[in-house]
Parts: structure tokens; sequence; C-alpha cells
């Protein structure tokens, strides 16, 4: 394999590939890496595979990803699928998995653009079997065709749970329930952005037909639910919450809960890239101009990587960061590249115009944020409540660095992304300090468990 | 803010040396500031593979350590709190003959010196105290009072034993003017003064930029040092492990994690910013690591970290009173070998502060010992 090439992607989701159509097109050597087997990212998952008789519950917007495959397809970028990426430096370093086998390569430009990942909803009883993230299963079905045991009750806020609930009304899943945390108060909320909102006016019409499914298949809809539990002593048997003050227990086989998506930062914050506090949806992002460019020189972000903007919000941010490498390296001109950018930035203007009108509609849940429970277990992987957390910040840990030398949250082999946000909340409150003071947990490599055969077997190319 | 608080003595950075002096000096009713730039145990007292070994100390370090072991089997009642101490022991391995003389070598050195903490242990010896080890290895050299402890912990547990006996501890708040001020010394500190008669730096990778300050010069390097840390495995070895002539320091935790480093370099980024990993030192390490314990082979690591620290050329560090400025002593440069004798340092440094002595022989780690020519080196054994 080549160890040096122009631009290096992280993340065959629509901003990956898109870029690497543009920078292959602008003649600059590319590799896309992948952990999937396929690419397409979360949002057209398996999309090359895709049974045809699942066409129509999988959705237009689905198969709107395959022109974008073809294109990739035949960009000539080369493409290592099954590749866990376990190290980013700023040197621009990568370190690579693939078939067993680690490599360290260098590029001359690195793309991130790994996606966005499901918020943890740390409720009492969120680790339980039977419960698990609603984007999550969604996955299972594009990539394995594998649904959810019914009765299944959907919880939490955010577009995606609706997505769901129709995906499920759909494939004839019993829906018990859906028990949403936002409420009408978030519609009032909200309606200042609508006029904003009706330059992107598809989704919301998307949106209101979803609605009307989850009507008119007669599925109960509890809105401003508080207090919610996953109920079930070996393994989830309903969920239980109040709603308007009046206590509710809906039977089910499978909790799907979702507040939200938020992007995946493990590899610009390992890298070392700043970062910064998005508040009205409560996650961090990476600084970075129209192009994508961060804080480290040769290393970009793009796509839901940066903050959560959607598929095709994602595509024309790729083209504009792929046009921009390909202007770093001087294969294109500066006013090249600026005439090339304008439909992109077009795009991304237009698609935006949706974004502060769903970030008011759906806020993540306060529950979810800061679990108000001492039980609630926060650090899966050390098995940490966040009684213990409020422990450590009692000793005087205010920040996330120290919580994790007193208690080992965030120190088992996930690294953190599962706990890190919590963690976060969880100091800010229990310690009276705003977030943005209290930092994120540090990321470390390997980003995935390498083994001591495959560290000593790692091939380095400088 | 111009405020401006006296004390009798100011502690410049919060790693294991400056919690254990403030402990120690307040202890004995002395009204101590403690003033960290980041946070407490945030570099390397924080990141430091947490090694609790007398075995192959520099022999001007010798006693320092042995006092430092005594204090360490008690350090968990004293400061009421779980460092994570084990006296598992500690164990350098001999994979050849080669390796067997060099050993014996050093722990002849050893007893000429009057010591006799090192033990030569033969291959049947060595299957006892490490049964997982490769069958090729022939003998060892040990220190069976040594082990291991959990380095943030210990700092923290020193840290808050110094404010219950009344320390005033500051963190956030960098060092960045010294100032003699008629008798006293005035530190400015994230754009506050404090006053004190006496300063105390332990500044760590840092030593050397307060020592400046006070003009004295110490000939510190700056070097990021890398640890990794497997996913758990069932209990198979007691004693921390060390190679006679390959890097590796090697442990089994109690909750079945293998920290492994040894010497692994990093990179230093930015003006003593932060640490990269490298990950050809680490390749190597676990070359190592799976020629010895061939079992390990498909063990998960799971994360990898660097720290900074201050190193010095002879690799001992710097501990006494200033030749220059009044009122002012020194404990930097530990070359990351700091960690174990820190309950004797911060004893030292408090003897040092109330009575300008110390039980110690301290002529060997004085900060001008570079002045005028190159010292005569205490270093026998390669570190």
């Amino acid at each position: 394999m080549s160890d040096e090439y122009d631009l290096i992607i992280v993340g065959a989701g629509p901003a990956g590939l898109a870029a690497a159509v543009t920078a292959s097109r602008n003649a600059l050597k590319t590799l896309l890496v992948d952990e999937q087997a396929d690419p397409g990212g979360q949002i057209y998952r398996s999309i090359e595979r895709a049974l045809p008789e699942n066409r129509s519950a999988l959705g237009p917007d689905y198969f709107y990803g395959q022109k974008l495959l073809e294109d990739f397809r035949g960009s000539g970028a080369d493409y290592l699928p099954e590749t866990t990426v376990w190290n980013v430096d700023r040197e621009l370093n990568i370190g690579l998995l693939t078939n067993g086998q680690a490599k360290q390569i260098r590029g001359k430009h690195i793309l991130l653009s790994a996606g966005a990942m499901e918020r943890p909803v740390p409720i009492p009883g969120w680790t339980l079997p039977g419960v698990m993230g609603a984007a999550a299963a969604d996955i299972l079905f594009k990539s394995s065709d594998m649904l959810p045991a019914g009765p299944v009750v959907l919880a939490g806020s955010g577009p995606l749970l609706l997505l769901v609930a129709c995906r499920l009304i759909d494939n004839d899943v019993p829906l018990a329930a859906m028990v949403e945390t936002s409420s009408a108060r978030d519609y009032l909320r909200a309606i200042p952005y609508l006029p904003g909102a009706f330059r992107a006016y598809n989704y919301l019409l998307k949106g209101l037909s979803m609605r009307y499914k989850v009507l008119k298949a007669r599925i109960p809809v509890f809105q401003g639910c508080r207090d919610l539990v996953v109920t079930g002593d070996e393994e989830a048997d309903g969920l239980r919450f109040t709603c308007h003050g009046a206590d509710q227990h809906v039977r089910a086989s499978t909790v799907l809960l979702h507040e939200g998506v938020v992007p995946n930062l493990q590899f610009s914050r390992l890298a070392g890239c700043d970062h910064e506090w998005f508040a009205s949806q409560r996650y961090w992002r990476p600084v970075i101009d129209k192009w994508g460019r961060t804080s480290l020189e040769g290393i970009s972000v793009a796509g839901d990587a940066s903050g959560i903007r959607g598929a095709k919000t994602a595509e024309a941010a790729g083209h504009l960061a792929g046009l921009d490498a390909a202007c770093r390296m001087k294969h294109i001109s500066d006013a090249e590249r600026d005439r090339l950018a304008a439909p992109y930035l077009k795009a991304v203007t237009r698609e935006r115009s949706i974004r502060p009108f769903l970030d008011h509609l759906f806020p993540p849940a306060c529950q979810a944020l800061v679990p108000p429970d001492d039980q609630t277990i926060v650090c899966r992987c050390e098995e940490l409540t966040a009684g213990q957390i409020r422990e450590a910040v009692a000793l005087g840990a205010l920040d996330p660095g120290q919580v994790k030398g007193y208690t080992r949250c965030g120190m088992g082999p996930c690294q953190g992304r599962m706990c890190g946000l919590t963690l976060s909340e969880i100091i800010a409150s229990s310690a009276s300090l705003p977030i943005e003071s209290v930092g994120q947990l540090r990321v470390r490599a390997p980003l995935k468990p390498l083994t001591i055969n495959q560290l000593a077997d790692l091939e380095i190319f400088e | 803010m111009n405020s401006s608080a006296g004390y009798d003595v100011i502690i410049i950075g919060g790693g294991i040396q400056g919690c254990a002096t403030a402990y120690h000096l307040a202890r004995r009713g002395i009204d101590v500031l403690l003033l960290e730039a980041e946070s407490c145990g945030r570099h390397a007292s924080g990141a430091n593979a947490g090694g609790v070994r007398c075995l192959n100390r520099l022999v001007e370090e010798i006693p320092l350590s042995l006092a430092a072991q005594r204090i360490w089997l008690e350090l968990e009642d004293e400061l009421g709190s779980d460092c994570g101490f084990r006296a598992t022991g500690q164990v350098r391995i001999a994979e050849n003959q080669a390796d067997m003389s060099k050993l014996e070598e050093r722990a002849t050195l050893v007893r000429s010196f009057g010591f006799h903490h090192e033990e030569m242990i033969d291959r049947a010896e060595l299957r006892k105290l490490v049964p997982a080890v490769a069958e090729y290895c022939i003998g060892a050299l040990v220190c069976r009072n040594d082990g291991y402890a959990k380095p943030f912990l210990t700092t923290r547990a020193y840290l808050a034993r110094a404010g219950q006996e009344g320390a005033t501890v500051l963190e956030r708040h960098p060092v960045s003017r010294i100032e003699r001020e008629r008798d006293s010394w005035r530190v400015t500190a994230s754009g506050r003064h404090f006053h004190a008669k006496t300063l105390v730096n332990c500044a760590g990778a840092w030593g050397d930029r307060i020592a400046e300050m006070v003009g004295d010069k110490a000939p510190l390097e700056v070097e990021a040092l890398a640890l990794m840390v497997t996913a758990r495995v069932a209990h198979f070895i007691d004693p921390v492990i060390g190679m006679a002539s390959r890097k590796l320091s090697f442990k089994q935790m109690q909750n079945g994690t293998v920290v492994i480093g040894g010497a692994l370099r990093a990179k230093v980024i930015g003006d003593r910013q932060h640490a990269q990993l490298d990950f050809a030192p680490l390749k190597e390490s676990a070359d190592t690591v799976r020629t010895v314990f061939p079992q390990l082979a498909n063990l998960p690591v799971v994360r990898a970290w660097a720290g900074l620290e201050g190193v010095m050329p002879d690799k001992l560090p710097v501990i006494g009173a200033s030749p220059t400025a009044p009122d002012v002593f020194h404990a930097f440069g530990f070359s990351a070998h700091g960690f174990q004798l820190a309950p004797a340092v911060g004893l030292a440094m408090a003897d040092l502060v109330t009575s300008g002595q110390s039980d110690f022989d301290l002529s060997a780690f004085r900060i001008d010992r570079f002045q005028g020519g190159r010292p005569q080196t205490g270093e026998i054994n390669g570190h």
C-alpha cells in the first residue's frame, strides 16, 4: 500500500464519500477508510445491498444516496473497508487496523468525517438487556434486516424517534407507546425559528407526514414525560414515567431510547483540535471554518462530526473540504476553489436553515443529561454510578480527568464514548461550574483496542 | 485582582513532591500555600506507572529510597486514604548468562555500599515468584519490599491531608513572577500576589523555570514518557517486572489490567504543553511483552498515554537549598523515578524549611552541581 496519500478520509458517510469524489476529481491521491463492510455511513448503511422488497420500507431519502455511491465507485479513490482507525495525531499520522494487521501511515491532509453517535441516555435501568438506542435499532434493520422484538416502547426526543416509529409501523412491529420527553412548550419555543425552517420546507412536510402516520396507527403518544425508569430485573419489561403529574407504566419487551445524536468527536479530540460548546443541543463540536479546517494545520472535519446538520449538509461539506484540500495542495487556485464551492456553500446555507427549529423543538431531556438518581450507571465499562462521580467532585475533582483519576470513569474499552458527555454535565451541575470550564474527558489512543501481537507487528510508514 | 496574602511558605507545584511537602509542613503548624498551575497530579505525578521501587536505584538515592520504602509500608494508614499500594516486590529478570553477570555485578556494588535490599535469585526461585514468566529466563535481582501504588490517588491523598492540616491550595494558578521584597518573596500567580518568607520549588518539568526566577540554573530536559494498559485478565502475576537489558516495566494491577511501560519515549509538543504518543517504542515494548509472557500475545491494549517529566543530565533530582537565593528550596527533576521517593522527600523538605538541615546527605542533589564542569556521575546502571 502506498504510504503517502494527499488526502486520507476517515468515515464513508455522505461527507466522506463526497470529499473522496471531489478530491479525486481534482487529482488528489485519496484514501477513504471506514469501519463498515460497505460505504454509505449510518444514513445509507448497506444501500448497495438493500433488498428490493425493503425499498418502500427504507424510503426515498435512503435511496437518494445511490447517486453519491455511484460517483464514489467511479472516482478512483482508494477505499479500505472494515478498517478501524485507532490513532490520529497532529503530525498527520493515522493508525489503521485491517484484517488484524496494524499500520501507521501519514497523509498530507486528513479529513475526519466520522459522523454522529447517539447521545447516551443514562436513566435507571438503561443497561438492562432489551434496552437499546433507537438509532442503533434502525441500523440493525438497514444492515441486517433485523427488527426489535415487540411490543416496543420508544422513548425520548428528536426527529429520529419519529422516523423509527414509522419504520416499526411499516414493518408491523407492535409499538406499545411513544413516550416523548419534549413537550408542547418546546413546540412554542421552536415557533420563532419556523420562518427560517420554511426554506427547507421538505423537512417540515416529512415531519408532519410522520406525525400523521403515528396518529393513524393509533399509537399511544405521551408528551412532556419525565422520571423515566426502565423496569425489569434480569431484562427490560417496560418503561415507567410520569406524564403531566400522573404515573404511567407501559409494558414492552424492547425499550428504544433516543435523545438525539451528537457529533462523534473521538478523532478530532484525540488529534487535539480545538472544540467549542454548543449550548442549545448541549454538545461539543470542533471549531472549524467554512471549509472544515480545524485549529490544526492539515486536519479538517466535515459532516455530523462537526455538528449535527444532517446528510445533505454533510454531503455539501464533504465537497467543500475536498475542494479545500485540493487548493491547499495547489491542485487548484483559491479562485477556482471558490468558484467550484459556490453551489455547495448555497446548499449548506439552505439545509442549515431547518436546524435552529429542530434544535429548539427537540432539546435533550434534563434527566438524560444529568441523572438525578445517584444509583444510575453512567460509565458502563467500569460500572460507575452518578453518585460515585458526585463523590469524586466532592473530593475536589473539578474536571473529567481528575474524576477519572479517582474513579476510573471513562477508562474502559469504550474510551469514554458512552460516559464522556454525562460526566462533564454531572461535574458542571454538582460543582455549579459552567460546562465550558469543566471541559471534556481526554481521549487516548488506541481508540479501539489493539492486541499485544497487533501492536508488536505494527507496520510504520514514515 | 490585587489582593495580597501572606504565608510562612509558598510551595510552587502540586505534584506528589509538592503535596507531600505541603502535608509535612502543615502538620508542623506552618502556614503553607500550595500554588498549582493546572490541577494537582495533572502531569508526571498522575501519569506515571506507580512503581514503588528501591531496586536498581542510583546509589546516591538509596538512603532516601530506603527511608521512603519504610514509610510506604504505613503510608495508607498515615494518610487515611487508599493509595492502591501493594508490597508485591519488584523483579529484574535475566534472559541469559550475560544478564546474570550484569545483575550480579550490580548486587555486589550495592552490597559494597553496605545495603542489603537487593537479592539475586536463581531460575527456581524466579519461577516461584513469577510462575508466568517464559521458560528461558534464568534468574533475577529482586527487592521484596518494593511494589506499586496508584500515583494519582497517592498524590491526592497527600493533598487532602495537607488541606486538613490547614494548608491553602490554589489550583489553576500558574506562577508568572517571583520578586524579592525586603525580607520576603512576592509571588504573582494568575494576577494575584502572595507573600511568604520561604519558597519551595516543586515544579517538576517546569522546575528549571521557577529556579530561574530566583536566579538558579538547572540543565533540565523535558521528556515525554509513555505507558499503556491492557484489558483485564485473570490474575497471573504479583511482582512488578523489569528486564536486565530491555526497556520494560510491567505490572498487573488489582483489577486485572496490566500496565506496561519502561522509558518509552513520546514526543513533547509545543512549549512543554502536551505529550504525544509515538507508536514506534510502544511497538518495541509489545514485542518484549510477547517474548517474556507469550500467553499475553492476544491481550488487548485498551489505552496508552504519555506525560511530561523533567530529567537531569545525571538522572538525579535537584533537592536542597538554593545556593544564591535566601530561603528558597528546590525539589524537582526527579528524572522519571521520583514517585517512590516522595514520602521521604516531603519529610526532608519540611526539615530543610524548618531547621535548615536534613538527616539525609543531599550533596549529590545540589542544583549547582553542573556549574564549573561536569560532576562525578552517580549513574552505575543505565536507566
